[in-house]
């Protein structure tokens, strides 16, 4: 009687264990998702699985260039946004944003530096010790916030990826992916992917800093996760978020609110009370929470720190 | 009566804005910056009840429904009121009564230029609404409220001019005004034009 030996199961067949463990960690994470989902609204669900948002950041440091002003509330910070990947309309990215995945994330910084590097999100976190840092936000549309952002300063990034003399400005580029960021769709309002930019000694003061949280938590979504930039001297546009590409150039780059509208948004576009935007005046704020508007400072406050990088430049020129 | 009914109705619709306003107000939820919602919400809410009020004389020629001519008044009207509403978000919330910060805001900012010219054409409109006004301006009166035209148009600009860079609810707002307006121009040039309608015999022509 012939018996049939079985067939050997191929080793390339055998779940390697990591494999198998992460399944089961798979599994079981989505046994907890479904129950997630029965549970609660889908808006709860996708608002604890689109980041790590909410998350508390450890061993954050105070920074010496904090303000004492009173903070806005975080509900006023993480639903009032100007994001326009998500809608031009202020309360809908915190509605639309949960689209965005913040994990995986790499930002490739490159360009007219010696060390080129794609760099995973978390290990950007850690490239230098985060701090708190409360800034003063003042956006261009005349309202202003007060908000504890957490990161480290740009030019610790600066400084590790060696920028060579032809590094003269530092071009950031928001994610391209209408996918996630839905109103990519239409090329009605701005053009995609979002570009900003900063000359080389803006980006190398220590005020501008690469934010990555914010309220002692990791950055929510509709405020620019996983990565964005913080320049509290100039409007709020110029802070970019989920930043995917840091390029190093040497022509100063054309922003998109330049292309979108050159007569009215600058490359600078420092907060200036003097100088009015075309359409409104820049004299004033209403300060988010408040009544009664106040007045705008020069350079949003900063003047100490960053007045000197202008010396000598007709503001009104280079608006 | 029925008509009664259907005007109650209306009017109570017409305030549904207000009270939506006032309910979020209530209830805490006019957002980060309430006195942007406020500003905004009265303002469309102009915009939209000037459109209505512009589209009863279309939808009386269109469908022979005469009644409909009894709405406008009261829709004109309402249109004016939340006008007033958002005038008074001006002066009170935005700018505290700040006088010479207003002067210089209408006199540079061109889309507050706008809009305050056109809040100020509305004011003869609402003044002169009563039936006994009526009477008493004849044929001027229709002549007089054609400036609805150039407030509606002025209410556009003035939204399209504050907007950053997205132009889309203006714009909406615009090609609704400019098809309402451009069934007027329709009707009075083939009402200019009596010409064609004459029958010409065959034999007459050469």
């Amino acid at each position: 009687m012939l018996i049939k030996k079985p067939n050997d199961i191929k080793a390339s067949e055998i779940t390697d264990k990591a494999l198998f463990l992460s399944r089961r960690r798979f599994l079981a994470g989505a046994a907890v998702a479904g129950a997630t989902i029965a549970g609660l609204t889908n808006m709860d669900f996708f608002e604890r699985s689109a980041a790590h948002a909410g998350e508390k950041l450890s061993g954050v440091q105070k920074s010496r260039f904090s303000t004492t002003e009173t903070l806005t509330p975080l509900k006023d910070v993480t639903t009032y946004n100007n994001f326009y990947e998500f809608g031009t309309d202020k309360y809908s990215p915190a509605q639309y944003a949960k689209t965005l995945m913040p994990r995986p994330w790499t930002v490739a910084v490159e360009g007219e530096i010696k060390k080129p590097k794609r760099y995973d999100i978390d290990e950007l976190m850690k490239l230098a010790p985060l701090e708190e840092r409360v800034y003063r936000l003042r956006c261009v549309e005349g309202w202003s916030m007060v908000i504890p952002w957490i990161g480290f300063p740009l030019n610790a990034l600066i400084k590790q990826v060696e920028p060579t003399s032809k590094a003269k400005y530092v071009e950031f580029t928001t994610l391209l992916d209408p996918k996630q960021m839905p109103e990519q769709k239409s090329r009605m309002v701005l053009d995609w992917p979002y570009i900003e930019g900063l000359r080389i000694d803006e980006a190398n003061n220590p005020l501008a800093i690469l934010c990555v949280g914010l309220y002692g938590e990791v950055l929510p979504n509709q405020n620019g996760a996983p990565i964005r930039m913080i320049v509290p001297w100039k409007y709020g546009f110029k802070s970019v978020k989920s930043i995917v590409k840091i390029r190093f150039v040497e022509q100063q780059p054309t922003t998109t609110w330049m292309k979108a509208g050159p007569t009215e948004y600058g490359f600078y576009s420092n907060v200036n009370p003097e100088v009015d935007h075309p359409r409104w005046s820049q004299a004033r704020e209403r300060r988010i929470g408040e009544f009664i508007k106040r007045k705008t400072l020069m350079f949003n406050g900063y003047g100490d720190q960053v007045a000197s990088m202008y010396q000598g430049m007709d503001l009104r020129k280079y608006f | 009566m029925k008509l009664k009914v259907l005007k109650a109705v209306v009017f109570v619709a017409a305030l549904t804005p207000l009270a939506l306003l006032g309910y979020y107000a209530y209830t805490g939820n006019l957002g980060a910056n309430p006195i942007e919602v406020i500003t905004h919400w009265t303002g469309d809410s102009i915009i939209i009840f000037l459109l209505i009020t512009l589209t009863v004389t279309p939808v009386r020629k269109l469908t022979g429904w005469n009644d409909a001519i009894k709405f406008r008044r009261m829709l004109g009207l309402v249109a004016f009121f939340y006008a007033c509403l958002h005038f008074t978000t001006y002066i009170w919330l935005d700018q505290f009564f700040d006088l010479p910060g207003m002067i210089k805001d209408v006199a540079k900012r061109p889309f507050i230029t706008v809009g305050f010219a056109s809040f100020l054409l509305l004011i003869p409109l609402a003044l002169t609404s009563t039936a006994a006004m009526v009477q008493r301006l004849g044929k001027r009166w229709q002549k007089l409220h054609r400036l609805i035209y150039i407030t509606a148009a002025g209410g556009v600009i003035h939204y399209w001019w504050l907007v950053k860079k997205d132009i889309r609810w203006p714009l909406t707002y615009g090609i609704v005004l400019a098809l309402l307006l451009a069934f007027r121009a329709a009707i009075s040039f083939r009402a200019r034009q009596p010409s064609r309608r004459v029958f010409v015999p065959a034999a007459e022509k050469q």
